[in-house]
């Protein structure tokens, strides 16, 4: 039987008139790459902030790792990993100390610190710059670097809000190994991303339009469904529609 | 308890490696505290003044030599009319004017009694009010002087025989300085403290950090404690530099107790940070967190007692400053540094202080909001 780790039924926040997200429904399972389409002012964000309790919802209901999404958010956190559309590990700190630090304030002991720490920086092969602060970092390493500190206590899902958003095709494919290897790990990874050769990797896809989920398959299905070729003309089908944007 | 390490570690790390803004913390009030005392006091010095010397006789002239030796009064006009001298007033080159009547000293010889006329610029009040009066007691005394000379035979004085002699304790040689470095300190004090705190989580939230910050099941109370925890070790630094500049430069040297001055701003830190935090937590970028604490720290500034007394404010300014916790300080400050108070003189402003802390903290954590 698969394993539901995020189920939300009519998920819906409003701020004032308008509607962010307006009533979705979905299920995620355990070890699935979740792709969360959507064009720009869809709602993705305000979702994906919803499911990590960083945003109360107006109304509806969603279970994320077995919590409530109203009562119980400090729980969901210890569960879950996060990496922001904007970088936000410490830029006035090394990559060491930013690994140490959050490692630190989800409670892995010093062993595990040093441990995962080494093995983190290996992995990335930032051994050169493991002392150096992140601001001198390119974007490309500190989006891979972010992305580690998020999954860094073994979270059972981990968000990740456009993570290759301005990043090179090289480095995306890199970025995508990491997301395969935390997969195969047994996390569940939930990722809004604008490429449609991202959305390919995944899973399964949803399509969100105007705050509404107007789409939700496998890439493969997703295409059959729409008759088409490529995931760019199912999400041009359906994006065409959409009213709000910027 | 973790938690609390790794963010102590964290900020700590931050503040020493912003070297520009760890030197503006410890250097700028340092500096202040050099400087400003030498020139905020009371005292008023180089009054203008302009004589109109209708009599021109030795006694005209003798009294002027009196005013002009006493190290008060600059004369900036000798003049032959009023006229003349209130042109003076009116650009400004004369801040009083003294007119000795014709017959001056005549009248004081024979009738024994003479009339003089002092006119003020009233725009700046203090000095015109002051040297309104230094004026009138130096006259006072050229006329005791006069009697005595006149009456050398008699014995018998017609100058009031009571005089009061005052002592001034605590203070006694009245000395601006040891009077207004404790208050200046205290300021300096609150400054860094309500100003660091109030911008440092809007930073965090205008850099983006808070929300990796917030994804985390860290402890409100742990994250708040871990923002007022460096800054209050900061505010303890800088205080003891500040004593140190007290000693060195001015000789002042508490006579109360040190430690219990330490005891009170260990508990004042907390109180003016917590305001800090909790208007940061209020605030969306540095700001709206500026202009904030800005508003505050005029108002408890100038309410807190430092210049002007306040048993001498409006019913309604003294209810305020009843919540200032500045005004508490700078009265501690001067209360140990000054006149020796121990710990029970002080309870009750470490009491209500305490309160403030705790107050102000707790709103502070509620008011952290990891979920909007």
């Amino acid at each position: 039987m698969k394993d539901t780790v995020i189920k939300t039924d009519k998920l819906t926040k409003r701020f004032g008139d308008f509607i962010a997200a307006n009533e979705i429904s979905f299920e995620v399972y355990r070890g699935e790459i979740f792709g969360f389409l959507g064009a720009n002012g869809a709602g993705k964000t305000t979702a994906m902030r919803m499911l990590c309790g960083l945003s109360a919802p107006s109304s509806g209901k969603a279970i994320i790792a077995g919590f409530d999404v109203y009562k119980q958010t400090e729980m969901i956190k210890r569960n879950i990993g996060y990496m922001s559309q904007k970088f936000s590990l410490y830029d006035d700190l090394t990559v060491l100390e930013n690994i140490h630090f959050f490692g630190g304030i989800y409670g892995l002991t010093d062993k595990q610190l040093e441990m995962k720490s080494k093995a983190l920086i290996e992995r990335l092969g930032l051994q050169q710059e493991a002392k150096k602060l992140v601001a001198s970092l390119p974007l490309g390493w500190k989006q891979k670097l972010s992305f580690s500190v998020a999954v860094l206590h073994d979270p059972k899902i981990v968000f990740l809000d456009e993570p290759t958003g301005g990043v090179d095709p090289v480095t995306r494919r890199q970025f995508w190994d990491l997301i395969y290897d935390a997969a195969d790990r047994g996390v569940t990874v939930f990722v809004t991303t604008h490429y449609m050769d991202e959305a390919e990797y995944c899973h399964r896809i949803s399509i969100m339009v105007d705050g509404r989920i107007e789409a939700l398959d496998t890439p493969k299905g997703l295409k059959q469904a729409f008759q088409v070729q490529s995931m760019d003309e199912v999400f041009y089908t359906l994006a065409r529609g959409a009213k709000r944007g910027d | 308890m973790r938690t609390i390490r790794f963010l102590l570690q964290k900020e700590f790390r931050q503040i020493f490696r912003n070297k520009i803004i760890l030197a503006m913390i410890i250097v700028m009030p340092a500096i202040q505290l050099m400087i400003l005392p030498l020139a905020a006091d009371y005292e008023v010095k180089n009054i203008n003044i302009a004589i109109v010397d209708n009599d021109r006789s030795t006694y005209s002239q003798r009294l002027i030599s009196t005013i002009t030796a006493s190290g008060y009064f600059r004369l900036t006009g000798y003049n032959g009319s009023f006229k003349e001298a209130f042109q003076l007033m009116e650009q400004d080159d004369a801040d009083l004017i003294l007119e000795v009547p014709s017959g001056f000293e005549k009248n004081l010889i024979r009738e024994d009694e003479q009339k003089m006329f002092i006119a003020v610029n009233a725009i700046n009040g203090v000095k015109a009010n002051l040297g309104g009066s230094y004026l009138s007691s130096i006259v006072k005394n050229f006329n005791k002087d006069i009697r005595l000379d006149l009456m050398p035979a008699k014995g018998v004085l017609q100058t009031p025989t009571i005089e009061i002699v005052s002592t001034n304790w605590f203070n006694n040689l009245l000395n601006y300085r040891v009077f207004m470095v404790p208050g200046i300190l205290a300021i300096l004090i609150t400054m860094i403290g309500g100003f660091l705190s109030c911008l440092n989580i809007v930073k965090e939230k205008e850099v983006g950090t808070i929300e990796q910050i917030n994804v985390t099941p860290i402890k409100k109370y742990n994250f708040i404690l871990g923002k007022l925890i460096p800054f209050w070790v900061l505010g303890n630094v800088v205080f003891t530099i500040g004593l140190l500049i007290s000693w060195l430069i001015y000789g002042i040297i508490p006579i109360g107790n040190i430690g219990v001055l330490y005891a009170f701003i260990a508990v004042y830190l907390l109180s003016v940070l917590g305001f800090g935090l909790l208007i940061s937590t209020f605030c969306e970028t540095q700001q709206q967190a500026m202009f904030i604490m800005f508003f505050f720290m005029m108002v408890f500034i100038l309410l807190g007692g430092l210049f002007t007394s306040i048993d001498s404010m409006p019913m309604w300014a003294q209810a305020i400053s009843k919540l200032n916790p500045v005004s508490y300080l700078i009265s501690v400050m001067r209360m140990v540094i000054l006149k020796g108070s121990s710990m029970k003189d002080i309870l009750p402003h470490l009491g209500i202080t305490f309160v403030f802390a705790l107050v102000l903290n707790v709103l502070a954590v509620i008011n952290y909001k990891k979920t909007s």
